[in-house]
């Protein structure tokens, strides 16, 4: 195996392999996720990764952090104790589109709000994957799924508007394709003091791909290359060139008071005092 | 001259200096009546005792996050009232099966739905033992006083640490809100006891494997230096999911013997004048105050009328109350709901004796009166 030195220290071999079907772009995050860690050299011990139900969410029992795989919906919630009770933790939280979308919907927009020192990391491959195809909240209208069988008729949602626009302080999206560019942000967003959200656009070949005629991993990879351009480039194109094109790259990076750091002043404060 | 520190304080605020008793450090929970004021009380305290509390976005959120912390080391509690109860079933089932200590207060209000929210039940009761899905261990504990809220609150956080579990402090909106007098006991008075943490160098450490003599695996906190996983699926004793039909059915008889190896250091009761009494008003929480009233009035009438008074409630006293029905003539089962405790008595007792209810669930306690117009009834 090459470029085993992530595996050698990050990964708990013996756990793997893992789950995810062939083509999955799951392990290309998963792997981005590490290489960013280990190029910020954290210690293993500092780090808790935290995730909800789903694919996306077995990630963490692969890895030899401080792992938690929780209820579906709540990692964030759970995150949310373990970074308040034990700040000094580097809390990672990895999701999926309808793990953090839909049922942990109210989860997400309140982490947001409150710009805890959370990293978030939505899994995005635009479907229900571990329960078999169903349409997600990331799902485009008109494409399908075992439960749209004759067309979606919602509307997606775009997360990283969405986290933006509730409070994250620092927004992302990057896709399993560019990976070079995936790791700087994933680094980006785990160094950022605050909450952070990077939506890590993955493909799932065996169930959106095969539904909606996408074709095979490699075309959904071709299709990623395509489709996605960095937002700072778009800012220099005409219209003509950016019709049907998705932005990827940092959207928000703003500096705000973080929540746990703020407790801490309170605690200072009136610790002992009585 | 005692120079204990004497109180008139209301339940809810007794939970509160309980828990800070016990060693609380992490709240997290979301307001709803009429348990609000344990949240309030502990938004209010801990930071003075260097402790940390959330309000979270919803319930679910709030036994999630009061979990994590708990994960994360700290002792940990979240409070809620009826529909609140209904949503966190979900995460203690989570609690159960990864074997995490936490405290879930249940000040519980008229139901179905948003049902009575200022008035006074004991619905939740079938609900604390069978709310969430699966064959899972429970305690619950049922004060029935102010001063019996602050010790049970200390109990349930002992027991939460002890077996390693979601434990459920199952109290009323009478007990909740009520003022009465309470000597806040001196710091040792009391047990306190602490979750077992592995030896700092442990080699192999596997935090649910249960070493010899001791009840449940030693719990690292996140970040103290084990590096281990939780989950919510059935897994080994390394905390890493199996589908092995037979590790799941050697953890579920893990789980369970928790309970039904230490019933006694686990279940609680009181037994009030039932030593040569004829008839047994079985009651608890602040519906036994009502019953103590009624017993003591049939004394006066030459009456051999006693109470027994589950502390315990989860797991049922059953051998006790087996022990009673074989020399009583009936029990009389006073709860302020249509009937779910009886059914308990009534399984336990398989017929031994005569099984009565006197309930309602219309918001209204039930009354000295109602119990003595059964027990005239019936005798």
């Amino acid at each position: 195996m090459e470029n085993n030195q992530y595996v050698d220290q990050y990964f708990r071999k013996d756990r793997l392999p893992h789950i995810w079907c062939p083509g999955c772009g799951h392990g290309i995050i998963m792997h981005s996720l590490v290489k960013a860690i280990a190029e910020l050299g954290w210690e293993k011990d500092d780090v808790a990764v935290v995730s909800g139900i789903g694919c996306s969410s077995r990630a963490p029992g692969y890895l030899d952090f401080n792992t938690l795989h929780t209820t579906h919906g709540r990692a964030l919630a759970f995150a949310t104790g373990v970074k308040l009770a034990k700040p000094h933790l580097k809390v990672i939280v990895i999701s999926g589109d309808g793990d953090a979308t839909a049922i942990g919907g109210n989860h997400l927009i309140h982490a947001a709000r409150r710009n805890i020192d959370i990293t978030t990391i939505v899994f995005n491959n635009n479907i229900y994957g571990m329960t078999g195809g169903q349409y997600s909240p990331t799902t485009p209208t008109n494409e399908f799924g075992t439960t749209a069988p004759h067309g979606n008729i919602d509307t997606p949602f775009d997360i990283a508007m969405l986290a933006g626009a509730a409070g994250a302080t620092y927004t992302a999206r990057t896709t399993a394709f560019h990976m070079n560019q995936m790791t700087q942000i994933i680094k980006n967003a785990l160094s950022h003091k605050g909450f952070s959200l990077v939506e890590a656009i993955s493909i799932c070949p065996t169930y959106y791909g095969r539904k909606n005629k996408k074709g095979d991993a490699p075309k959904m990879m071709q299709w990623l290359k395509d489709s996605f351009i960095d937002v700072k480039v778009a800012e220099k194109l005409p219209e003509d060139k950016k019709a049907g094109k998705i932005l990827m790259g940092e959207f928000k990076n703003v500096q705000q008071p973080e929540y746990t750091e703020e407790y801490q002043k309170i605690v200072d404060r009136l610790s002992g005092v009585k | 001259m005692s120079t204990k520190k004497v109180k008139l304080m209301q339940g809810n605020e007794a939970c509160v200096e309980g828990a800070l008793y016990a060693g609380m450090k992490f709240y997290a929970g979301y307001p709803i009546t009429p348990s609000t004021e344990v949240a309030e009380v502990s938004a209010q305290k801990l930071p003075y005792y260097g402790g940390k509390f959330i309000q979270m976005e919803d319930e679910i959120a709030g036994i999630a996050t009061a979990i994590g912390g708990s994960i994360a080391g700290l002792k940990s509690m979240t409070a809620t009232s009826g529909p609140g109860f209904s949503l966190k079933v979900e995460n203690i089932g989570y609690a159960a099966i990864a074997e995490v200590p936490l405290v879930i207060v249940n000040v519980q209000r008229g139901g179905p739905s948003t049902g009575l929210p200022t008035a006074p039940a004991q619905g939740d009761v079938m609900q604390a033992m069978w709310g969430t899905h699966g064959d899972h261990p429970v305690i619950a504990v049922c004060p029935s006083s102010v001063k019996e809220t602050f010790t049970e609150t200390v109990r349930a956080f002992n027991l939460a640490e002890k077996y390693r579990m979601p434990v459920i402090l199952l109290t009323d909106e009478v007990v909740g809100h009520m003022r009465e007098r309470i000597e806040i006991p001196e710091p040792g008075e009391l047990e306190v006891i602490d979750r077992l943490r592995p030896e700092a160098n442990e080699a192999d450490y596997r935090p649910y494997g249960v070493k010899e003599g001791e009840i449940v695996g030693r719990m690292a906190g996140f970040g103290e230096g084990f590096r281990y996983h939780v989950t919510g699926l059935f897994h080994d004793e390394y905390g890493f999911p199996s589908n092995s039909t037979k590790n799941a059915g050697k953890m579920l008889d893990h789980l369970m013997s928790k309970i039904s190896n230490n019933y006694d250091d686990i279940v609680t009761f009181e037994n009030y004048l039932t030593e040569d009494a004829d008839y047994i008003v079985l009651s608890y929480g602040s519906t036994a105050r009502s019953a103590r009233s009624a017993v003591n009035k049939m004394r006066e009438q030459g009456h051999k009328v006693g109470m027994f008074r589950p502390i315990t409630i989860w797991p049922f006293p059953h051998k006790e109350v087996v022990a009673l029905s074989k020399r009583v003539k009936g029990i009389v089962v006073a709860e302020m709901n249509l009937g779910q405790l009886v059914l308990e008595v009534e399984r336990v007792v398989k017929g031994a004796t005569e099984v009565y209810h006197v309930g309602r669930a219309n918001g209204e306690v039930v009354t000295p009166a109602d119990i003595l117009k059964k027990l005239e009834e019936v005798m």
